[in-house]
């Protein structure tokens, strides 16, 4: 399933690696999902810019929840375990909670593609952007502009341009 | 006069970093005086084929059998590989710099 601009984001309630449950929908100005797993070069690459979007806009209202869908008996790198191991190494760079969808239910409800694959919607919980973070895994400086732009066209109620982009990165390890 | 190196790329087609492996391993050959037509390209299609070839993630780049980055103790995986660039960045493919010394060393080797 592919989730269209406009759908409400599908709603899931998981476990994070502090143990608290997070869900969706929930009570936000806006919410972004971003796909995300511990052993994935362009995930990494990423990670600082998302973390850094998810403290600058934490005061107008923006939830930032990042997903580990994939299968952590093939690659135990992504195991609950592995991903609290992670947090706990630098607290500091998850400002945000990391969940764990050990189903896959999660992914699948969004068809979600790539670590990382990032769903953004407003208030009114519908998907507004999909895609990339920003242009180029390579250019910090890139600073996750599509995503930030997106929040900003949200939050001045206007819609986002671009509205979707081709999500790159690792594909997300399916159970077989 | 030295003889030239086998380049290896091998590559997991769920990982999008072989074209961009590929493109910097060409640049790395050529600039080493090689000609890039050299370069053995294969797939890792499956488990068993990454386990035949020890293959710890893609894309992985040897030269006379030696992997440019030492993969240490990595497990076989059928996933994107991690690098770390020189100034210390993640990277879903090795640093240049690593490819072109990797392509020194084998030629300093291949001379003596």
């Amino acid at each position: 399933m592919t989730l269209a601009l406009g759908d409400p984001l599908p709603a899931f309630d998981l476990p994070a690696t502090d143990g608290t449950r997070h869900a969706v929908p929930g009570e936000a100005a806006a919410t972004v999902v971003v796909f995300t797993c511990n052993h994935c070069p362009y995930a990494l690459a990423w990670h600082e810019r998302i973390v850094a979007v998810a403290r600058d806009y934490a005061e107008r209202g923006v939830r930032v929840l990042q997903v580990n869908s994939n299968d952590a008996e093939r690659y135990p790198r992504d195991s609950l375990e592995a991903m609290a191991e992670r947090v706990a190494r630098d607290p500091q760079a998850w400002p945000t909670p990391y969940l764990h969808d050990a189903t896959q239910e999660v992914a699948r409800a969004y068809g979600a593609q790539t670590t990382p694959d990032v769903f953004v919607a407003g208030a009114d919980g519908r998907l507004a952007y999909r895609g990339a973070p920003d242009a180029d895994w390579e250019d910090e400086a890139l600073g996750a502009t599509w995503l930030r732009g997106a929040l900003d066209a949200l939050l001045a109620g206007r819609a986002c341009e671009p509205a979707e982009t081709k999500p790159v990165g690792c594909s997300i390890k399916w159970r077989t | 006069m030295s003889r030239a190196p086998r380049v290896e790329l091998l590559f997991w087609d769920g990982c999008p970093s072989h074209p961009r492996a590929l493109a910097d391993l060409r640049a790395a050959v050529a600039a080493a005086g090689l000609d890039p037509g050299l370069i053995e390209v294969r797939e890792v299609p499956d488990e068993a084929a990454a386990e035949r070839e020890r293959f710890p993630g893609s894309p992985t780049i040897r030269v006379n059998g030696r992997d440019v980055v030492p993969a240490g103790d990595e497990p076989v995986m059928l996933a994107c590989r991690i690098y770390h660039r020189r100034d210390g960045r993640i990277s879903p493919v090795p640093d240049p710099d690593d490819l072109r010394a990797a392509l020194a060393a084998a030629l300093t080797e291949g001379a003596s």
